[in-house]
């Protein structure tokens, strides 16, 4: 490989895994398989997508019931009419919560997680503790994101081991009738898409 | 979603093959022998077990939605209607009475 590659590394010490990716990068631009603007254009798409986007679709279920059920139905078709790219996924699904079941997604075997609607995953989503808790103890996971469930509903963990990918349709929180669909979107978290904790409540706890 | 040609319909009782062979199986050891209930029928997809080894996945095989009852796969839990539900292929799964 060569010293002088037009380009800039980090000056702090790598870890293994760092090492071997940039040793990987500058292979494949050596040996012309990408340009640097490919990867610029990859990190600006990849950074592009975020959280945002689920909390829109969501906002706009918890005020539209006819969308909901085209959201619930037709996950892309209801990411394409909100201008959400959504094709990128094999297939998508919509878990809706509701007072007796709640839902909360995990992938044990790797990280799927639905990246055109909630951006990139949160570490903690790819971590072996979570990946391994989830499916073995989730009211105690779901205990320590501060959701505290009553024995009498119904946990669903989802480990989505292959196609499909899974966005969880919080319950709206008490209090919200009459909000703009652009101020119930802000009570929409990622953690509440991924289910492990409620939508933010309508008045602030300190307050309650 | 995708046409569906495999054996199974939402209600059936099905067991996870206990297989431990080499290639690419992607039913989580936690519930491997477990016996669940088919939930939801995805359809048709692409063999991941072919398409992992660079292979065209064809033909392909339907995908199931399967729930376990958690307390079937973990032991005692808190909620006892609780479900870990996974995404299963047709041939990782055996009808059971």
């Amino acid at each position: 490989m060569s010293e002088d590659h037009g380009h800039e590394h980090p000056k702090h010490e790598l870890s293994y895994y760092a090492k071997r990716i940039y040793a990987i990068r500058d292979l494949l631009l050596e040996k012309g398989v990408i340009t640097e603007k490919d990867i610029q254009c990859q990190i600006e798409y990849q950074e592009a997508r975020s959280p945002a986007n689920g909390a829109k679709l969501i906002a706009r279920a918890w005020i539209d019931p006819v969308f909901k059920q085209r959201f619930i139905a037709d996950p892309k078709a209801a990411c394409a009419e909100m201008g959400i790219d959504a094709t990128a996924i094999n297939e998508f699904v919509v878990l809706e919560n509701t007072e007796k079941i709640r839902h909360m997604v995990v992938c044990t075997l790797c990280s799927c997680y639905p990246r055109p609607i909630l951006g990139r995953p949160p570490d903690w989503y790819k971590s072996f503790n979570y990946r391994q808790r989830a499916v073995a103890d989730p009211r105690g996971v779901m205990c320590e994101f501060g959701l505290e469930l009553p024995d009498d509903v119904e946990v669903r963990v989802h480990d989505s081991t292959a196609d499909i990918r899974y966005i969880v349709l919080p319950l709206r929180p008490r209090g919200t009738e009459g909000w703009s669909e652009k101020d119930l979107a802000k009570l929409v978290t990622r953690d509440s898409m991924i289910g492990v904790m409620n939508a933010l409540p309508a008045i602030p706890e300190e307050f309650q | 979603m995708n046409e569906a040609t495999g054996s199974f319909k939402p209600g059936d009782r099905v067991k996870v093959k206990f297989e431990d062979r080499p290639g690419h199986i992607r039913t989580p050891w936690y519930i491997r022998g477990k016996i669940g209930r088919i939930e939801r029928v995805y359809g048709d997809f692409l063999n991941p077990e072919m398409l992992a080894f660079g292979r065209d996945g064809l033909p392909k095989k339907t995908l199931y939605l399967v729930a376990f009852n958690h307390s079937d796969v973990f032991g005692k839990s808190a909620g006892t209607s609780d479900k870990v539900l996974v995404d299963i292929y047709d041939h990782w799964l055996e009808p059971t009475a």
